[in-house]
């Protein structure tokens, strides 16, 4: 066995008195910063002056917003990040009962059905409902969800790819399985990415419920590459955005958003004059972002109040550049950066969120053992 | 032992049978019959059986790889050895979505594989049983290493002296010495890799997936809690099983052996053979560990004038409301925190543990506080949502939950540290410490504590390096927006851009370099450690 060993005690003491004022004082710190953050969420009993906001991870904003409307409405907004897209709207299901806070933002149309029937949010009728564009417009006779944002799913390119060989970028789907274009596609799994999802229902949109299988069967036949997430495809594979140019990525057309291409260019040091990559038109299926007001919240008048604010001119107009999606108010200025490097999709791709509720899983499944076996 | 018992139910056991019951209870009423079902579907099998096979696989590579690693650490002594297992112990720390984007350049396209010979591993099952090895050397080199180091040579030559072959020395007297901590750290490397997240979903495309993927599916994309929750039960019994089998073959390692100071074992190669073995290992090091790591700072770098690091410290972007560095942080305060709570817990553990009268049930516990490491971390975090939703226990929003999370996974880590010192610290110091009338607290402090202050540093170190790479756990709590390194790196990755995928490389360099400096703290520690008992990590 081991033997013990004599070390100077008077040093040790003194080392140890060290490491635990240490681990105190960090203790302490730590303690003082989290009472600040946490101190608050406790009185949220009603005419509370706390509103809470429940979101996913890719939410953001200008502090300077948000500030604004604090001071106007006299609330203090507590913002939570819940994960990605899915696992919020799945976490606030969980704990509808005894929500986490008074708003959630970020359900998309893909999801919007499984929020609705499992009783997620109360009907409330956002102050500007009315100037929602029509397009983007759902629930409408319950009120129960608010359009905030939208964004397209669509095929992106990499120019130089194409300008090089003398190619014409595909503008469609029905492209997309020619033989000129054979081996240069990637995409995400349908199920695990939310753009995978978007593409595989912008092909059910476009051929139908029959037809959709018999399109991917050409697209497979024509050497469409399916990995796990967009990270992945956009980052690694595509060949047209900076990350895969670094990782050597061989593949010049990748499912991503429409808002890509300007990221693409605001996200560059030097910005340059175009955009290295750009879209292919008519492959794009629209996804909607609604906010609601959660049913049992803690304090509905602020839930409102913070409603009424994500549809304001001026959270719409901020909203581009901090979350690259297009505003849905009538009215609200998009950037120039914006417009100049990607042109929103003139028409794209839609589909009933009741629909998609209806197939969603089966289609998913169909889509795996068709594409993935 | 309350406060540990405590902690780990309420932190851990309560909401892992909150979120299953969720899943297999309706309308009041158990439906075991879900299990049945759910096991029968083909689809489900099939997870199993890969789940199973990988894991097979990938322990026995791993244990093929680096086992000479093994032994090249314990027995020779060469320049840049400190380091070396400094940097072996990094990926280990690392969390999955960044060494994910690193390994493909080994495997990948364009890659060195792809260069040299045109081989490309990428969304094959090789990418990952590799990844696997990448993430798992450490585990052998320093569980099977340690022992090894203190083993005495002179057995060996005793036996070599006596007629016997250099291959029936080594079998006959190192190996059987050696086998319960090979066993030890096979059964690890096992669990990690039965539970492997990251990795099969980064490398190995949407073909392959184990079981705590397919959890991570159900519950967190098709919200089917009730296939969730049988898979979590099947995960646990399959984890139960191997923590116990590990729980054995420990108490086995833990019977008596001749060891020796690790120092005067070890001495400088001698002969072709010899250095031809370290210049084996050293490249495998380079190949499969340095080579991915070095990609990732290359790439960060690949900027004029430091341009993705100055990136770091602006705000502008709105990505974050704080400048991305603030997750350095954010990430070190949270690590601290969670090493703390993982120290008291585990520290508590551990002298509960050691008692003499310590029964059957106790040791249990040891065993049971490892199961956190092999539970998926979506479950515990959807677990603590609908568990911890009442006063006093309303800890949802709370930034302490992060840390919290984070010490489940610190605290076995603390556990196996400690535990194997504490052991040693002869009894009767204590009791004639007691006959001398001190309190039991002067005991504690005079006796224990002094022997056990390196150890106690080792685990904070390992805790504090371990909570900083924690992504699992981190990720599936809702918190506000105060993100740790790993969450940061998530969500720049996350975003098209050059500055955005740049300043995910800096960061997660950064991330890098703060383990690695934690760990070649630890180094330094072991050193003075003359007793080189510190348990398998």
């Amino acid at each position: 066995m081991s033997t013990t060993s004599p070390t100077s005690t008077a040093g040790t003491v003194r080392s140890i008195t060290a490491v635990l004022a240490a681990t105190g004082l960090g203790l302490a710190a730590l303690t003082a910063c989290g009472s600040s953050d946490s101190g608050d969420g406790s009185d949220g009993g009603s005419g509370s002056k706390t509103v809470t906001l429940v979101s996913h991870d890719s939410f953001a904003y200008s502090k300077d917003v948000l500030k604004d409307f604090e001071e106007k409405s006299g609330y203090e907004v507590k913002v939570l990040k819940d994960g990605d897209a899915g696992q919020a709207v799945n976490k606030a299901i969980l704990t509808k009962g005894n929500p986490q806070g008074d708003v959630f933002f970020g359900v998309d149309n893909t999801l919007l059905s499984r929020a609705l029937d499992n009783g997620l949010f109360q009907p409330y009728e956002a102050e500007d409902a009315d100037l929602v564009l029509p397009g983007y417009r759902a629930d409408t006779d319950e009120h129960r969800v608010t359009p905030i944002d939208s964004g397209d799913i669509c095929v992106n390119y990499d120019k130089a790819y194409f300008s090089e060989r003398k190619l014409a970028p595909p503008t469609s789907f029905d492209d997309l399985v020619k033989p000129a274009y054979k081996n240069l596609l990637v995409t995400e799994n349908a199920s695990t990415s939310s753009p995978g999802l978007g593409f595989l229902l912008g092909t059910a949109a476009r051929y139908g419920d029959d037809g959709w299988q018999g399109y991917w069967k050409k697209l497979k036949a024509n050497g469409v590459k399916v990995v796990d997430g967009w990270e992945q495809a956009y980052n690694e594979e595509f060949s047209g955005s900076a990350g895969g140019k670094k990782a050597k990525g061989d593949r010049p057309l990748v499912v991503s958003y429409a808002s890509s291409p300007p990221a693409e260019v605001i996200y560059a040091d030097p910005r340059p004059k175009t955009a290295p990559t750009g879209v292919a038109e008519d492959t794009c299926f629209r996804q909607v972002e609604y906010a609601g007001l959660l049913s049992n919240a803690k304090n509905p008048k602020g839930g409102k109040a913070l409603v009424d604010f994500l549809l304001s001119k001026e959270f719409q107009e901020d909203m581009p550049l901090n979350m690259f999606v297009q505003p849905v108010r009538e009215g609200a200025q998009v950037p120039r950066e914006f417009t100049e490097f990607g042109p929103q999709a003139e028409d794209p791709e839609t589909l009933d969120p009741a629909k998609i509720a209806d197939h969603r899983d089966d289609w998913v499944k169909s889509w795996t053992s068709l594409v993935l076996k | 032992m309350a406060l540990p018992v405590a902690f780990f139910a309420v932190f851990f056991a309560y909401p892992v049978a909150a979120i299953t019951a969720r899943g297999l209870k309706s309308d009041g009423t158990w439906r075991f019959g879900r299990i049945w079902d759910v096991l029968a579907q083909p689809d489900i099998r099939h997870v199993l059986w890969f789940t199973t096979w990988q894991a097979l696989a990938s322990t026995a590579l791993t244990l093929l790889i680096a086992l000479p690693g093994a032994y090249v650490f314990a027995r020779f002594d060469f320049r840049g050895k400190q380091v070396l297992r400094a940097v072996v112990t990094v990926p280990f720390v690392l969390p999955t979505v960044v060494v994910g984007t690193a390994f493909l350049a080994l495997l990948g396209r364009g890659g060195l594989l792809d260069e040299l010979w045109g081989v490309r591993l990428d969304t094959t099952v090789w990418a990952i049983l590799l990844a696997h090895v990448f993430f798992n050397y450490a585990v052998v080199v320093r569980t099977v290493g340690g022992l090894w180091s203190q083993l005495d040579p002179r057995q060996e030559e005793a036996a070599r002296m006596l007629g016997a072959s250099r291959f029936a020395a080594w079998r006959r007297v190192t190996l059987p010495a050696l086998g319960p901590a090979v066993a030890a750290a096979a059964l690890m490397v096992f669990l990690f890799t039965f539970t492997s997240f990251g990795v099969v979903q980064i490398l190995g495309g949407p073909t392959f997936s184990t079981l705590e993927v397919e959890i991570y599916r159900q519950t967190s994309e098709i919200f089917d809690l009730s296939t969730a929750a049988v898979l979590t039960l099947v995960q646990f019994a399959a984890v139960g099983a191997i923590l116990a089998v590990h729980a054995w073959t420990v108490r086995r390692r833990e019977t008596a052996l001749r060891l020796v100071d690790a120092a005067s074992t070890a001495r400088r190669p001698r002969g072709a053979g010899q250095w031809a073995l370290l210049a084996a290992v050293l490249a495998t090091i380079a190949v499969l560990l340095v080579l991915p790591l070095a990609v990732l700072v290359e790439r960060s770098l690949d900027a004029p004038g430091l341009g993705y690091y100055r990136a770091l410290t602006s705000d502008e972007g709105g990505l974050f409301l704080v400048p991305p560095i603030d997750a350095v942080g954010n990430s070190l305060r949270y690590a601290l925190a969670a090493t703390a709570v993982a120290l008291v817990i585990g520290g508590l553990a551990a002298a509960a543990l050691t008692r003499r009268d310590a029964g059957r049930l106790v040791r249990g516990f040891d065993a049971l506080l490892m199961l956190p490491l092999g539970v998926s971390a979506v479950t515990v975090g959807f677990g603590f949502l609908i568990a911890l939703d009442e006063p006093p226990l309303d800890l949802r929003s709370s930034w302490i939950l992060v840390p919290l999370a984070q010490a489940l996974v610190g605290v076995p880590f603390v556990v196996r540290t400690m535990l194997p010192v504490l052991r040693a610290v002869d009894g009767r110091l204590r009791e004639a410490a007691a006959v001398l009338g001190a309190s039991p607290w002067r005991v504690w402090r005079e006796v224990d504590l002094p022997m056990v202050r390196r150890a106690l540093l080792i685990a904070a170190g390992f805790a504090f390096a371990v909570s900083l790479g924690e992504f699992g756990a981190t990720v599936f709590i809702a918190r506000p927006d105060n993100p740790t390194l790993p969450v940061a790196v998530a969500r720049l990755l996350g975003r098209a851009g050059e500055l955005n995928y740049g300043q995910a490389m800096a960061l997660s360099t950064i991330l890098m370099v703060v383990c690695a400096v934690a760990l070649l703290a630890l180094e330094r520690l072991r050193i003075g450690l003359r007793s080189d008992r510190t348990g398998e990590f």
